[in-house]
């Protein structure tokens, strides 16, 4: 109960510096710096749905990219960033542009409209490189920063990548809650992955744990708020 | 209808055997007779129970099986040269109508033999088989379906089930040439049925038949022209044979309010396995199967053959168990429901039921499974486990004194079955839309379904069924410019045949025991011990490293997750079990049985009949507050520590009463009462609150019936619904089934888990964009009797209004102790996901102080 106390002044989306530069944790699972007035999303996965109708012939929701824009417009509405960075996996498939409705890509065009709106290259969609507005990157220097997909091994300060889609689980009395997160030491962060559809990986997971030698703090995105967790209260999967 | 051990199956089976051995001589013209039963191992066991007469009057008649084990090479065979009889499941007979040869294959069927029907209808495999069932009656008119049931309350439906509820569109492609007809001998329907009857009356094994003629085939048009009087198949009915000797284990001594071990009793229950030939010993969950099987054990002092049988343990080891069984090496089997169901195992000579009957008719089937002979009576023990199980077992044995049924109501034949069906059939051949829907619609489940509700399946086979037409160009079936539909391709065919089927197990990984380093404690090599079986991915989910549970037969610890499988070691001896898996009954406590136990309640006459303890627990409740009225519901409020509770006893079952105890929380939330938690078992509900609910009642008399007031089952319930992690396992089962999902692909390896994209994900993306789709509308429909039974709690809300009687009381009473009991055993369901979360973000916080 006590800590429940001290708890409550703990912010709905809370601030955190690396490398000398402000980061808030957006609930919405997108970074806020606003030092740079940027706003940073992650592996977006847009058209994730319409790539399985047209792989295997499961013809899952194809609402998913429209879910993931009005997320990503909600975030854009309430910061007003002066730039957005999409930090790769953007879309599911090279392939995606294509399959995009007319309406959503009407969205992206939106969003775009005033904004410097970059798009970093992922392992999903490297070969996408028109047809969406905005302007194409490998990686992007911001201050202290550095904005890339995939995080690099070893060591990497002021490292902001995504790639991983990192989830983190808590498990109590016979219960297990299990929810994107970012991951950070203090030196480095990755990103959760923002697309409706996008899945995730446990955080004690080698490929996460293995970027944090010595230990790291997963910012889970709760119902209401973000909540910081410690590694040794995570729950393997 | 017959009580078990009357020989229905021998029945069933003898119209056929004497129309096939009075065959003249010439070559077999195709398949005659199809069995199909719910139990694969029962469809192999029936076959050799036939072969053995057919070889003794050198009958010349083929029998085999066609199940999931049968090779390949065998089903081609099967197809090209049909035996004359075929036994099978509804999963098989599925695969076999939507196979490109099946209105040959079934052109001369003339009989089909359905067994435990009554266990058969009442789930998603029912609708499945009624479906099959419909395609059946139209690729062979005049077709008898004959149907072999337990006692069941309502006969009438499953006579229903049996006949077709309309006419039948002429054979699929009959009209273009299509399959050849059997042999040109007796294609008319009446004739088929006459012959049929006469090999029935000739066998004299059963009743005279009402009218003549078994025919449970299409109507005559003066007869099917009305709807007004339903279409239904002849009925046969054998009077129960002898009464069983049911009894309930009265120890004498005072049983706990709470809980469902039945601990006190297992001294009891092992003398009872040294007095008799063999036992069968029944739980309600694997847990209990668990726990009861290891105490049983730990008294076998004359290391009697006792053995453990249930769904999750490895297959080869229940092979070994029922083989054993079968051999009569075992003197007990602690099981569950696994083994409710028919295989004849001869020598059972007493059946224990441990922990709560649940149902007047799952008691008696139980019951049914001791001494399989129908002149003898069978011999069965009801073993409570706490106060209110021997309410629910004395309800339970005046119910089968009186032979009452409680089976459940007729089924509404759902739409994810429906979606699967209908890609079925355009993988048998192009479909006539009309003609299908009028097919469907003979089908007694689906008599309800509308065009409309018809198109939208047909649309959602075909592209999805979303708004957003985002998916014509990779539509699976196709209209053609005949009107007719057709399947896409040969790989969308194939991944139909790799998902058929209705039956979606929770996703489970293998239990596998691991060896511990003896120079380094703590190091576990994997993949050195044997796979003890299998547990559900959502109890795997939340152990953590170190947890000790009961399973196969003994306490294991947990070692975490390794390539898909569950480590774990054996726990020291002595080592009790800390994580309880789910302890209470899976089966909620039937409406019957529940209207009993609260007549039994309050009515003082009828106490004498109980045990002592029980009319003494009685009476300390009405003198400590009040016992209700048999249709009242008794709601008590009193403070505890800090807190104040509210209780409720409803007895309308464990399901019920979670969805109750949500949409309370939810009011008291908004009456500004601070609710924490909630707990809740088959007879009551618990709900702790912050604030006083007594105080605020004192000042608003209203304030408790308008808590219960039925309109909660309007935009909270949708609100708390569309939320629920029931409904999204629900949505799950419903994605899979109706192939959204699917489990297997075509060129991919077999792997029950994990299908490629939570279903949770989708299911919030799909209730936001498209709340109308078909999917989820049919998970909406499952919700209403399945996981959350909203029926019966609307049921219960129509039942007690202005018949609430409300105690504030200074403690706690003897009823709601039982209910008090459950909390901290159970989850909290109040609890929310940042309740959680904020727990283990406060100890990151203390570990940064300290």
């Amino acid at each position: 109960m006590a800590a429940g106390l001290r708890l409550e002044k703990t912010h709905k989306h809370p601030t955190l510096h690396l490398a000398g530069e402000t980061l808030v944790l957006d609930l919405c699972g997108g970074l806020w710096l606003p030092e740079h007035r940027t706003l940073i999303v992650s592996d977006l996965h847009l058209e994730k749905g319409s790539s399985y109708a047209a792989r295997s012939g499961q013809f899952l929701p194809p609402y998913d990219t429209r879910e993931t824009l009005a997320c990503l417009h909600e975030a854009v509405v309430r910061h007003d960033p002066a730039r957005v960075v999409a930090l790769g996996d953007s879309f599911h498939d090279a392939r995606g542009p294509e399959r995009m409705e007319p309406g959503d890509r009407a969205l992206v065009a939106a969003l775009q409209e005033g904004r410097d709106w970059v798009w970093i290259a992922g392992n999903h969609d490297a070969a996408v490189s028109e047809g969406v507005g905005g302007r194409y990157a490998e990686a992007l220097t911001l201050g202290g920063l550095l904005l890339r997909h995939e995080p690099s091994p070893g060591d990497a300060p002021g490292e902001i990548a995504g790639h991983l889609h990192p989830c983190g689980k808590v498990a109590m009395r016979g219960r297990a809650v299990r929810r994107r997160c970012f991951v950070t030491d203090g030196t480095r962060l990755v990103m959760p992955a923002f697309g409706a559809y996008a899945g995730g990986l446990n955080v004690r997971d080698k490929a996460i744990d293995g970027l944090f030698p010595k230990g790291f703090t997963a910012h889970l995105l709760g119902d209401g708020r973000v909540f910081a967790i410690g590694r040794a209260q995570l729950a393997r999967d | 209808m017959a009580p078990t051990g009357a020989g229905k199956t021998l029945a069933g089976f003898l119209p056929s055997l004497v129309a096939l051995s009075q065959r003249g001589p010439q070559k077999a013209a195709g398949l005659h007779t199809l069995y199909v039963s719910p139990l694969k191992a029962l469809a192999v066991d029936i076959a050799r129970n036939l072969d053995a007469p057919i070889a003794e009057m050198a009958l010349p008649i083929r029998v085999e099986t066609r199940t999931g084990d049968t090779p390949a090479h065998k089903r081609t065979r099967q197809i090209s040269r049909p035996p004359d009889i075929l036994l099978t499941t509804p999963e098989q007979l599925a695969l076999l109508i939507a196979h490109r040869e099946a209105a040959e294959f079934f052109s001369g069927l003339r009989c089909v033999v359905l067994d435990e029907l009554h266990a058969l209808v009442t789930s998603k495999r029912g609708d499945l088989l009624s479906l099959a069932l419909a395609r059946l009656h139209r690729l062979s008119p005049g077709l008898a379906a004959i149907g072999l049931s337990a006692t069941v309350r309502e006969p009438d439906e499953l006579r229903k089930y049996l006949v077709p509820q309309g006419r039948l569109p002429p054979p699929p492609s009959a009209g273009e040439g299509g399959p050849r007809r059997g042999s040109g001998e007796g294609s008319d329907g009446a004739e088929r049925g006459a012959d049929l009857h006469e090999g029935l009356a000739k066998s004299g094994a059963v009743a005279p038949l009402s009218r003549p003629g078994l025919t449970a085939g299409p109507p005559s048009p003066a007869e099917g022209g009305g709807n007004a009087v339903p279409l239904m198949a002849d009925f046969v009915t054998v009077a129960g044979g002898a009464k069983a000797d049911l009894r309930m284990l009265d120890l004498g001594r005072t049983l706990p309010i709470s809980g469902h071990t039945a601990w006190h009793s297992m001294p009891a229950i092992y003398e009872l396995i040294k007095e008799h030939r063999t036992t069968l010993v029944f739980v309600n969950t694997r847990l209990q199967a668990e726990y009861t099987f290891q105490e049983l054990w730990r008294l076998n002092e004359d290391a009697l053959p006792i053995a453990i049988h249930h769904g999750s343990l490895d297959a080869q080891q229940r092979r070994r168990v029922e083989a054993a069984m079968a051999a009569g090496q075992l003197r007990a089997i602690v099981c569950t429901a696994t083994l409710d169901l028919g295989i004849d195992w001869g020598d059972v000579d007493l059946v224990v039921n441990v922990g709560a009957p649940k149902g007047a008719s799952r008691i008696m089937q139980r019951i049914g499974r001791a001494n399989h002979r129908m002149d003898e009576p069978s011999k069965a023990y009801l073993v409570p486990g706490n106060r209110f199980e021997m309410l629910e077992c004395q309800a339970a044995l005046d119910a089968v004194e009186e032979a009452a049924q409680d089976t459940p109501d007729a089924r509404q034949g759902a739409l994810d079955v429906l979606a699967q069906h209908v890609l079925g059939m355009a993988c048998a051949d192009a479909f006539d839309p009309a003609d299908l829907y009028d097919e469907i619609v003979s089908a007694a489940p689906y008599a309800w379904l509308t065009w409309e509700s018809f198109e939208q399946v047909v649309d959602y086979v075909a592209t999805g069924g979303y708004a957003l037409r985002a998916y014509e160009r990779f539509a699976k079936i196709l209209r053609g410019p005949d009107g007719l539909w057709r399947v896409r391709d040969a790989r969308t065919a194939q991944a139909y045949r790799m998902n058929v089927g209705t039956i979606v197990e929770a996703a489970r990984v293998r239990v596998r025991l691991g060896r511990t380093l003896r120079g380094k404690p703590g190091t576990v090599l994997p993949k050195t011990g044997r796979v003890l079986g299998e547990i559900e991915d959502e109890f795997a989910e939340t152990l953590t490293v170190g947890d000790t549970f009961l399973f196969a037969g003994e306490t294991l610890r947990f070692e975490g997750l390794a390539e898909d499988e569950c480590l774990v070691t054996r726990a020291p001896p002595g080592t009790d079990p800390a994580i309880p898996s789910y302890a209470g009954s899976k089966f909620p406590l039937s409406t019957f049985l529940a209207a009993r136990v609260r007549a039994l309640i309050a009515d003082p006459f009828e106490w004498d009949r109980l045990p002592k303890q029980i009319g003494e627990y009685l009476v300390q409740q009405r003198r400590r507050s009040v016992l209700p009225g048999e249709r009242d519901l008794l709601v008590e409020t009193f403070p505890r520590g800090k807190r104040h509770y509210l209780t409720a006893f409803p007895f309308e079952g464990r399901l019920a009463h979670q969805t109750l105890g949500m949409l309370l929380t939810r009011r008291l939330e908004r009456a500004g009462l601070r609710p924490l938690g909630f707990a809740a078992n088959d007879y009551g509900i618990a709900i702790w609150t912050i604030r006083d609910v007594a105080e605020r009642a004192a000042l608003d008399p209203d304030f408790i019936a308008d808590l219960f007031a039925v309109d909660m089952l309007g935009d909270d319930l949708e609100a708390w619904l569309d939320e629920s992690a029931m409904m999204k396992r629900t949505f799950r089962q419903c994605a899979v089934i109706a192939g959204l999902i699917e489990r297997h692909h075509p060129g991919q390896k077999k792997s029950g888990r994990q299908v490629t994209i939570s279903t949770d994900l989708i299911y919030d993306v799909l209730r936001k964009h498209q709340p109308d789709h078909l999917l989820l509308r049919a998970a909406r429909q499952d919700a209403a009797t399945g996981l959350l039974d909203v029926r019966r709690l609307g049921m219960m809300l129509e039942r007690i209004q202005g018949r609430i009687i409300h105690r504030s009381l200074d403690r706690v009473s003897p009823l709601s102790v039982s209910v008090m009991l459950e909390i901290g055993r159970e989850r909290v369901y109040g609890e929310g996901a940042d309740e959680i979360l904020a727990e283990a973000e406060a100890e990151l916080l203390q570990e940064a102080l300290s």
